[in-house]
């Protein structure tokens, strides 16, 4: 149902500054397990929704941030588009909103760019009630500082997303995945020299000792693809990709702390076992190390970060920890935008 | 000592005694940058050639509380880096080495001062180049494109400044260092590379950069189209973009701009077509041959009065020869000119190309328009005469009604060039003071004793409610609320 319910977001928040409650944002509620706990009322915007505005010649769209994300996608796609960004979901309810506020993108990560590229513009909700808008609905804009794109990955930290618009781009002409049987340390190889290549390698995974990789383009290129790379088409691609995307496949089943690494191109093998699943060019590897490693030194050790995507009790803090300067102007900006602190509080760091 | 003599000699033992400018004669050329109708000679220029005497200048101005203005090659087209009064103008123009270039990982490391096309002519041999491509290309520094969060012509398909950069080490006002973004793609933390890029030098100084590298496309075609009016022009750019084709770069000229082009360069335009398309499309070969075959059906079909496709490198860099010479080919119609920078969502630029030719008429100033279609940020070039009694004002006020327009239509008065000092009056109509005030906040986290390029990219209040004065809006005042002194 499209409904604009922003005077009562407005209030909520007003009252929430006033009295010093600590609210926790819920969307669709399908992230709740990804960054630290947040103790506050439940702050629901998922009412707050509908597209506004999708113009295929425009290459933009501009949705109310409770806006399901599965509508955003069908919408699109019945228009020859996507977002290339590849938002993942964890659960039926995902919004619009939630899905930039995360940050979080999917397989075609590596060739598309991660969520911020496509931030055209928000409407945004402060913790003390006020409604700016930043950035358009326009490629290109370089009028004020560029307070949209920080919203990508945000948490809800800074504000509520009541609107958004996304670059979003054509879907290709056709796509098609090859599949080889090769070892890790194989794969992180291969992986390495199609990324310096010129081929439209839109998407990789490896696991278990199967290396998926998709490719899009014209019908000709494609052809000319198999040719050089061989290994055998997968003919059930599209539901192997959303199970990648939204981890429901084989490689991350199972219980337990998930933990993702963000590594530099070109990485080797970390010392900490086989990774369940490979993404991105061996840029995004998931693991369930054993008890005691350091998952976050040996991310680092290669340049790299780690975030706790899936936490057991025992771990309080989800992300690497941050240089002290730049921690410092987390809090200077969390000021400017929620004074009171009372939006997700401590989401993605202690006192954030 | 007077002051400024006391501040050069501790920048001098803190930098050396060549990298400090006191005197006229040697501090004039800093005066402007590429905005050159706004001039202030600094005090002091300061030309360090590493990153931590660069540190070591902010730290020294801060303990002073002298305001700094960071400048890379002074190419900036909104006087961004207009020295300040009582300020020094920090130029980075010596930190241009190249640090590191991994072709493996497809990055290179670079010191703020590096050309743009610097960077591409480095890696050049490997396949690869820096993608952004300001037309300020030969001479502008990276450090001044992350600044402005620099586009170029191929930004449609290969992306602004902000997608192009990994990673960047700052300095603060205080003389401290950030390291902001990952070669890893991203950064625990907000994504404050993106806020820093396009700050206009407000946030932060950058003193080393680290940009994505792209492999040379197999494949370039370029295809240029008359028509004989620019409504059908402005159709064929958004049925282009419809159709699920992404070009490289798709450009437009009117009239004016083709006809002074051909004259300047002798590219091969025609002369009697009322508005030019040029499209670029570029990828593997076969994709290439597809996206041609369908842009030159879309392109007749939108009633082009003619087609030609380059048949040679040396012909498509005749072709974009016109596009990249027309500023300088319309400077010759008139002694001076105004170049606007607005955005547009793509499906106005027919109604606004037809409402900027109407005030052009009204203000009794010619406009030629060469622009960048396919993201809609139109660059209408304002003719006049410096001279003659009367055209600045008229020029000044048919630009900021433009800029209005852009606004009024969903767009915004800048799509690449920057605010500076040029557009804080046209600030005020995209932005509220909610907006504003919002900035000055980020502005004051970053740098609390606002001695960073200090009243440049957001207007104050005061001045905005001036601004609003003159430009009543349907009878109501923006910025109503605030007190008029």
């Amino acid at each position: 149902m499209d409904a604009d319910v922003t005077p009562q977001l407005v209030e909520r928040a007003r009252a929430a500054s006033a009295e010093g409650t600590p609210l926790r944002i819920v969307g669709g509620d399908t992230r709740r397990f990804y960054g630290r706990d947040v103790a506050g009322d439940a702050f629901p915007t998922r009412e707050h929704a509908g597209i506004l505005r999708h113009d295929p010649a425009e290459l933009v769209l501009t949705a109310r941030g409770g806006t399901s994300l599965t509508e955003v996608e069908a919408v699109l796609a019945g228009r020859g588009q996507r977002l290339p960004f590849d938002p993942p979901r964890f659960g039926a309810g995902t919004t619009l909103g939630g899905a930039v506020a995360s940050g979080l993108a999917g397989p075609a990560r590596a060739w598309a760019g991660p969520v911020r590229d496509y931030v055209l513009g928000v409407r945004l909700l402060t913790g003390d009630g006020r409604v700016l808008r930043f950035g358009g609905e326009v490629m290109k804009n370089v009028a004020g500082y560029d307070v949209a794109r920080v919203m990508a990955g945000s948490l809800g930290i800074l504000g509520v997303l009541l609107e958004v618009s996304l670059k979003v781009l054509p879907r290709p002409a056709a796509e098609r995945t090859l599949v080889l049987d090769v070892s890790e340390h194989e794969a992180l190889e291969r992986l390495g020299g199609l990324s310096s290549s010129t081929l439209p390698l839109s998407a990789s995974a490896w696991s278990a000792g199967r290396l998926h990789l998709r490719f899009e383009g014209s019908e000709a290129t494609l052809d000319e693809i198999e040719r050089r790379i061989g290994g055998e088409v997968d003919e059930h691609a599209v539901e192997f990709w959303t199970a990648v995307r939204d981890h429901t496949g084989a490689a991350l089943a199972g219980t337990g702390p998930l933990w993702r690494c963000t590594l530099p191109p070109l990485s080797p093998a970390l010392p900490m076992g086989t990774p369940l699943l490979v993404e991105w060019n061996g840029q995004q590897r998931w693991y369930r190390p054993a008890p005691g490693v350091d998952v976050q030194a040996v991310a680092a050790a290669v340049g790299g970060h780690a975030t706790a995507f899936r936490r057991d009790a025992g771990t309080t803090d989800a992300f690497a920890p941050l240089p002290p300067a730049v921690l410092r102007l987390h809090r200077e900006l969390k000021r400017v935008f929620d004074p009171a602190g009372v939006l997700n509080p401590g989401r993605m760091y202690a006192g954030l | 000592m007077p002051p400024v003599a006391d501040l050069a000699a501790e920048l001098r033992a803190l930098v050396g005694e060549d990298a400090v400018l006191v005197s006229v004669e040697a501090c004039t050329p800093f005066e402007c940058d590429a905005l050159n109708t706004q001039r202030h000679r600094p005090d002091l220029v300061v030309l360090p050639r590493t990153a931590s005497a660069v540190l070591d200048v902010l730290r020294a101005c801060r303990r002073r509380s002298v305001p700094v203005v960071a400048r890379g090659a002074g190419t900036g087209l909104s006087g961004g880096a207009l020295p300040v009064a009582g300020g020094v103008l920090l130029v980075l123009s010596r930190l241009d080495r190249i640090l590191e270039i991994d072709v493996a990982r497809r990055l290179a490391r670079v010191e703020p001062g590096v050309t743009n096309l610097g960077i591409s002519q480095a890696v050049a041999g490997h396949g690869l180049y820096y993608a952004p491509d300001p037309s300020s290309q030969v001479a502008c520094t990276i450090g001044g494109n992350v600044a402005e969060n620099s586009g170029g012509v191929h930004c449609l398909k290969h992306g602004l400044t902000v997608h192009n950069v990994l990673a960047a080490r700052v300095a603060t006002m205080d003389g401290e260092e950030l390291v902001l973004g990952s070669t890893s793609g991203e950064a625990p933390g907000l994504p404050l590379l993106a806020l820093v890029t396009g700050s206009e030098g407000m946030l932060g100084v950058v003193l080393e950069v680290t940009v994505l590298l792209k492999p040379r496309p197999a494949r370039v075609e370029l295809l240029l189209a008359a028509f004989g009016d620019v409504r059908r022009a402005a159709d064929a750019v958004g049925r282009i973009i419809a159709s699920g084709v992404v070009p490289a770069g798709l450009e437009m000229m009117d009239a004016p701009a083709i006809r002074a082009a051909e004259a300047f360069v002798r590219c091969g335009y025609p002369v009697d077509a009322e508005a030019l398309l040029l499209c670029e499309l570029d990828g593997l070969p076969a994709d290439v041959e597809r996206d041609l075959d369908a842009v030159r059906r879309l392109l007749l079909d939108c009633g082009a009065t003619s087609l030609r496709v380059a048949a040679s490198e040396a012909e498509r860099l005749r072709m974009w020869s016109g596009r990249k010479s027309a500023f300088p080919a319309v400077g010759r119609l008139a002694p001076d000119y105004f170049c606007m920078d607005g955005t547009i969502p793509r499906r106005h630029l027919a109604d606004v190309l037809e409402r900027i030719a109407e005030l052009s008429r009204e203000a009794g100033l010619p406009v030629a328009n060469v622009f960048h279609a396919g993201d809609g940020n139109l660059h209408p070039l304002i003719l006049f005469d410096a001279g003659r009694a009367g055209d600045v004002e008229r020029a000044e006020h048919l630009g900021a009604a433009i800029l209005e327009l852009c606004v009024a239509v969903g767009g915004t008065v800048t799509g690449e060039h920057g605010v500076g000092v040029e557009k804080l009056g046209p600030m005020c109509t995209q932005f509220g003071a909610g907006e504003l005030e919002a900035f000055h906040a980020v502005k004051h986290a970053f740098d609390p004793a606002g001695l960073l390029n200090p009243g440049k990219a957001v207007p104050t209040l005061a001045r905005c409610a001036d601004y609003g004065a003159m430009r009543v809006h349907g009878g109501k005042l923006p910025f109503g609320h605030l007190p008029r002194f």
